[in-house]
């Protein structure tokens, strides 16, 4: 392998001319005045024109990058090429990193590109800055897996893994670990396809053990390459599940729950929705205590108040025994329904109905009032426009019942929602409506009965 | 033996002190009266410019070939003779008479050389110790006096010979005494001989050689044959590669190797700039000391009436318009002989920016016309639409919005192409420059990096798109093709902004408004300011496609403007009215 010794040695001071401004004398010169501004921002040499060509260059191909012309891209970059000799050592050690993006979106895009020249391109990328060599071959190895080439992709990330050059960087441990998780993460495909088809085999098959073996190696390299990375703080989802799923196959589950835990609960990591979900899902199948899968939850829930598992959240809380977890049952619903993402969320209402219901019969009208104080002023607007009623009963009549009854509890039986639907004949949900009136006339908490 | 080509000998022999040399069949001098051989050759610097002979000459009298690796002695002037000789070449292949290479930049170098005390003279730079003190006699003004001779061969000494030994020589001249010891003791190095010395050199009075001073010395040798090409269009063939400048060391012969400080000295990472090479012309000239140049006549393409009537075509206006600009350069007095020859030794030397103050005598001729306020020249056009639509047969008014916008388009996308072509412009040369030997293999491998890429690249780009590079021409635009849909306004009149008086015609508009109010009464280069906001639109754009026309700052080109109209408007200035009065104009 060869490359580029320069950036390991000290900088070298170019023997650059200096160049003087041309003009002189007193007096408020503007064009002067710009080229003035330019030099003192670099430091007292007037901007040479190759500094020019190859910034214009830079910003040409980043348009045309934009407006998804690869053709002009290509013709740009020709050019661009030349900041790798760039006698400012600065830009020119900047230059193989840029060159590599927009080159590769370039080849990745461009109808003439192919693969081959993909890959060619990759590997002169990679021994041009020494500095490079890990993050291009992850990329590269990223490219290879696009395109479903997954052995080629495997040994370029093991030729990076033993890839060694100069000091050993913090920065290039990360990147050493994480191209290792990414090795792992293939092997762990490769496993979940040998156990597919193991599950497929009868155990007496004669292939079975053979099979059984592989998985059983496959598993143990695979956990050794991810479980290095996903110490590290960051956001792992990929590599966390597939180690998860393989501890757990193996009966490993104490090992998992640390895993997931310490991913989910760790200060340093990142705050991420997705740690909290596994751990729950986890959890669940493990059966374990519903406080226990309420407490994980509650963190979701802050994180992410719309997310799909707040309704089971709902339902662990309606039926915990605990007054504050009821309470927050409700809260939990009103949550969910705040985003428009949901508004059309029939469990949701319908949830939302029943629960309302209960806890007005309940007695509770403060918890639902308290709720209902911040949102009385956009919900109605929102939720139970004339609009909504006519579209939500033209696309979905349950789902128009279920929020004219939300309606009429919350905003009593004048609301418009609530008349609109009652106004509909329906043969099937006459009795429900019905019902429906009557309760509201009893419950709703814009006319309290006292 | 043949006796005349040894006359440019002119040495006393060192055993008979006569002078009279013959060559011998090795074209090495011997005494014919005493018949001794002197260890000298024949030089061939009076016939022609023809670097690559002297190069051998010098490198066989030094004799000191060192490694390949190392390649020849050289110094850095040669190098520079190396690119003045290209660039003359190319001058020739543009159309450029052959003179113009063979005399006139050939004496203007060797003068520069014995003027800078690098060659031609009792004590070169490179003598070690005392400063050079008289130059020899021989190409003092005297010499320069009668047209015919002026820059005919002189009898000096041939340049750059065998230094090394000195029996026959009572002057001791050894020109270039800078060994390569000096060189080995130093870290920093140069492929060349002096390079290291080169850079450091600084000294008063010296016009020191530079790459764009190779320009300079194109822009004088032009001049002084007056020739058709303006320093706009000598700078813009450079930019579009007609004239070799940036890289132009990557031709110099195998054997020449550049590092260390020659890249210092010959790496070139700038187009070069209007203003600077024109102050460097002039620097130059007066350095060299040269007599008065050639008289610019009314019949030489740098008169401004000439110059005016390309420009006129080159942006499209009216052919009638010359008339005016004529009068414009009669009432200002810039035709005169004595305002546009340049004279390096007159009192304060300043030759004329041709090109700029042509321009400039148009631009004013047009506020004159349309007065440019961003309101008259578009009224003017309604009336010259309103009669074009009823007079078709006759000869069309100039309308000037339709002129904007035909201009408008033509210039936005010929600067947008420009723009395109600096973007995409390889600076980098074949051969690389290195820092040190140290440096090289990194350099040459980096150069190989870059061309493999180049090539990888090239094959996902169409092949129309790299097409070759246009042929040079000094017009930029062209409207006479017939095919395309955009109008050639030569031939339209100018009876719609002119009316009759009497004899005399007048512009319908009768008002002007001057560039600039006060100019700067120090001694300062510069006349005024331009902020473009300051100014109508209408202003702006004419004053935006003639400077992008001759690649200079707009400033420079409001500049000139105030000039002409200084030198139009000279008693407007001393009472210092805002306003001038119509302007009487004769149709000739």
């Amino acid at each position: 392998m060869s490359d580029f010794s320069e950036e390991l040695k000290g900088p070298v001071t170019d023997d650059e001319e200096v160049e003087t401004s041309v003009l002189s004398g007193a007096g408020m010169h503007f064009p002067w005045l710009q080229t003035y501004v330019e030099t003192v921002a670099i430091g007292g040499k007037r901007r040479k024109d190759f500094a020019q060509t190859t910034s214009a260059c830079l910003s040409f191909i980043q348009e045309a990058l934009l407006k998804h012309q690869w053709q002009q891209a290509a013709e740009y970059m020709y050019s661009y090429f030349q900041t790798l000799e760039d006698s400012d050592s600065y830009k020119r050690q900047a230059a193989p990193e840029i060159i590599w993006k927009l080159g590769s979106q370039i080849l990745f895009y461009h109808p003439k590109s192919n693969m081959e020249s993909f890959n060619t391109f990759a590997d002169r990328m990679k021994n041009i800055g020494v500095m490079n060599y890990l993050k291009i071959s992850l990329q590269h190895a990223l490219y290879l897996l696009h395109h479903g080439m997954l052995k080629d992709a495997k040994r370029n990330l093991s030729e990076a893994e033993t890839w060694r050059h100069g000091e050993n960087t913090s920065s290039r441990e990360i990147l050493i670990n994480l191209i290792q998780a990414y090795k792992g993460l293939l092997q762990y495909y490769t496993w979940s396809e040998k156990k597919m088809e193991l599950s497929k085999l009868d155990k007496d098959d004669y292939a079975y053990n053979a099979v059984a073996q592989d998985v059983f190696n496959h598993s143990w390299k695979t956990s050794a390459n991810i479980s290095a990375l996903i110490k590290i703080p960051g956001v792992w989802d990929p590599f966390v599940k597939s180690y998860v799923e393989m501890l757990e196959f193996y009966g490993d589950r104490d090992g998992a729950q640390e895993v997931l835990t310490n991913y989910a609960y760790d200060e340093k990591f990142p705050s991420n929705p997705n740690a909290h979900i596994y751990l729950y899902n986890f959890l669940k199948r493990q059966k374990a205590p519903r406080s226990k899968l309420i407490s994980v939850l509650k963190i979701l829930y802050q994180i992410v108040p719309s997310h799909k598992l707040m309704l089971e959240f709902h339902t662990l809380l309606r039926k915990s025994e605990k007054e504050e977890h009821r309470k927050l049952g409700l809260e939990v619903l009103f949550g969910v329904l705040d985003f428009a993402g949901c508004t059309k969320n029939i469990t949701a209402w319908k949830y939302l109905a029943k629960y309302l219901k209960n806890i007005l019969m309940g007695n509770h009208l403060a918890w639902v009032q308290e709720e209902w104080n911040s949102r009385k002023n956009w919900w109605p607007g929102f939720h139970f426009s004339y609009f909504w009623a006519k579209s939500d009963w033209k696309e979905d009549t349950a789902l128009a019942c279920e929020k004219a009854f939300v309606a009429g509890l919350l905003l009593g039986k004048g609301c418009r929602y609530f008349r609109y639907i009652l106004k509909q004949d329906h043969q099937i949900l006459g009795k429900k409506i019905k019902r429906m009136k009557r309760s509201v006339k009893k419950y709703s908490i814009v006319n309290p009965r006292l | 033996m043949d006796l005349e080509e040894a006359e440019e000998f002119k040495e006393r022999c060192t055993q008979c002190a006569a002078v009279s040399w013959g060559l011998t069949d090795e074209g090495k001098y011997y005494c014919t009266f005493c018949h001794n051989v002197t260890e000298r050759y024949q030089e061939v610097t009076n016939t022609d410019l023809i670097p690559n002979t002297q190069i051998k000459a010098l490198n066989r009298g030094l004799k000191k070939k060192n490694n390949t690796e190392k390649g020849w002695d050289w110094y850095v002037c040669e190098g520079f003779q190396y690119i003045l000789y290209q660039q003359a070449e190319a001058l020739k292949n543009l159309g450029v008479g052959p003179e113009l290479k063979n005399d006139v930049l050939h004496n203007f170098w060797k003068r520069y050389l014995q003027k800078s005390k690098q060659a031609y003279c009792k004590n070169p730079v490179y003598t070690t110790g005392r400063k050079p003190t008289v130059l020899e006699d021989n190409l003092s003004h005297s010499d320069w006096a009668s047209e015919p001779e002026l820059l005919s061969d002189v009898s000096c000494p041939p340049f750059l010979e065998s230094g090394a030994e000195s029996q026959s020589d009572i002057h001791t001249r050894k020109p270039f005494p800078v060994s390569k010891a000096s060189q080995s003791e130093t870290s920093v190095c140069s492929g060349s001989l002096d390079g290291v010395e080169y850079s450091q050199r600084k000294e008063k009075g010296i016009v020191k050689m530079t790459v764009p001073q190779t320009l300079a010395f194109c822009y004088l040798s032009l001049l002084w044959q007056r020739e058709a090409i303006t320093l706009s269009d000598l700078l813009r063939f450079v930019e579009e590669d007609h004239i070799p400048y940036i890289n132009a060391f990557q031709h110099f012969p195998e054997q020449m190797k550049l590092y260390g400080r020659d890249r210092g000295i010959f790496g070139i990472e700038s187009w070069p700039d209007y203003e600077d090479i024109y102050k460097k012309t002039i620097e130059v000239g007066t350095f060299l000391d040269l007599p008065r140049f050639p008289d610019i006549t009314k019949d030489c393409y740098l008169h401004p009436n000439i110059l005016c009537m390309k420009y006129l075509m080159e942006v499209n206006l009216p052919d009638e318009m010359h008339s005016l600009t004529c009068h414009v350069v009669k009432m200002t007095g810039m035709g005169e002989v004595d305002f546009l020859t340049f004279d390096p030794i007159a009192k304060m030397a300043k030759t004329v920016k041709y090109d700029v103050q042509a321009v400039a005598v148009i631009v004013v001729v047009l506020k004159l016309l349309f007065l440019l306020d961003d309101s008259f020249e578009w009224s003017l056009s309604n009336l010259a639409e309103k009669h074009n639509e009823k007079n078709k047969k006759d000869k069309p008014w100039f309308d000037f919005r339709k002129w904007y916008q035909i201009m408008k388009k033509a210039f936005d996308e010929k600067k947008q192409k420009w723009e395109e072509a600096r973007a995409k412009y390889l600076w980098k040369s074949e051969k690389p420059l290195y820092y040190s030997f140290v440096d090289k293999p990194v350099a040459y491998k980096k150069r190989e990096m870059v061309v493999n890429l180049q090539k990888q690249f090239s094959t996902l780009v169409e092949s129309t798109a790299t097409a070759g590079k246009k042929s040079p021409s000094s017009f930029q635009f062209n409207w006479t093709e017939e095919d395309t849909d955009r109008t050639c306004f030569h031939g339209h009149s100018l009876q719609g902004v002119l009316k009759e008086k009497g004899q005399s015609l007048l512009t319908k508009n009768s008002l002007y408004w001057l560039s600039t109010q006060k100019f700067c009464r120090c001694y300062c280069t510069h006349v005024t300011t331009y902020e473009e906001s300051n100014y109508s639109l209408s202003y702006q754009f004419i004053l935006n496609l003639f400077s992008f026309l001759l690649r200079i700052k707009t400033s420079l080109l409001h500049e000139e403007v105030s000039l002409v109209e200084k030198k139009l408007f000279e008693k407007k200035y001393s009472v210092k009215r805002k306003k001038s009065r119509s302007k009487k104009v004769r149709r000739h």
